[in-house]
């Protein structure tokens, strides 16, 4: 049985999405900042899950399952990126990578 | 109350609070651990939701895989405490914008926002199968299958790049 109604489940997802979005903005460790676009990725994955299973249909979990291959992908290269811009310049600080500013 | 709705609201609970300890941690590896309980918390919700493939799923890639990465990036880096995250070094018109935006739009989506909420006892809960996945995946969605095994290639390839050492190629040799 499903305990939740679709509102509660989008309401849900927008809170998660927020939080999310609100570490982006307001934390400066670049790691922890791609931590909370995880974070927003995980609150769409929950929208479109809920969507799916009050339409009756497939087709949303299908896309989540796609969207979570994608993201491990993505991690990868960020953290990768990470590493090296951490080489290059010996910090992960989002102030100090300020390069192209200008 | 029933069990059901008990479990998802805790399930809820420990959801948006470990977010909100990913988002306050000053620590990093807090914050990663805190993210390993926020997506405990996502896969109990879509086991709510009859998808318990992609509780599973979730459970193996993402805490599995994606924190277990974070935590040794975090490892690798030896990233210090962060500066307690503040608003202040936003702009003054960026704050008000967004708080103005987000609360415009928690009203209007609690005010006017009520969805046609249907009878989900009747409706059959596809995700709760396996085969309907394995059918789906190998018929119509067969080419994202393939660009998406392409994609991992292609993610592997790059980090092997990114990751070594680029070293100058001498002269004549």
């Amino acid at each position: 049985m499903i305990p939740a109604s679709l509102h509660t489940y989008l309401v849900a997802s927008v809170a998660l999405f927020a939080i999310g979005l609100l570490g982006v903005l307001i934390r400066r460790n670049t790691l922890v900042v791609f931590m909370c676009l995880e974070l927003m990725l995980v609150a769409s994955t929950l929208a479109l899950v809920a969507f799916s299973r009050f339409n009756g249909t497939l087709d949303g979990n299908v896309f989540v399952f796609f969207i979570l291959t994608v993201a491990a992908a993505e991690v990868a290269v960020g953290l990768a990126l990470i590493v090296a811009l951490f080489r290059r310049r010996q910090t992960v600080q989002i102030d100090a990578l300020n390069s192209l500013k200008n | 109350m029933n069990l059901p709705s008990l479990l998802f609201s805790g399930f809820l609970i420990l959801t948006l609070v470990s977010a909100l300890g990913v988002v306050l941690n000053r620590n990093a590896v807090n914050a990663a651990m805190c993210l390993l309980l926020c997506l405990v918390g996502v896969a109990g919700l879509f086991v709510a939701l009859d998808a318990y493939l992609l509780a599973f799923l979730l459970l193996l890639v993402y805490a599995g895989a994606i924190v277990a990465l974070f935590l040794f990036i975090v490892m690798l880096l030896d990233a210090r405490g962060d500066a307690r995250p503040s608003l202040h070094r936003l702009p003054l018109a960026a704050r008000v914008v967004a708080g103005l935006l987000v609360l415009a739009g928690v009203a209007s989506f609690l005010l006017r926002g009520r969805l046609p909420s249907p009878e989900v006892a009747a409706l059959p809960a596809a995700g709760a199968a396996l085969k309907p996945y394995a059918y789906q995946l190998f018929t119509t969605y067969l080419l994202p299958v393939q660009i998406l095994g392409f994609l991992l290639l292609i993610a592997m390839i790059g980090v092997i790049v990114l990751s070594r050492k680029f070293v100058p190629i001498e002269e004549g040799s």
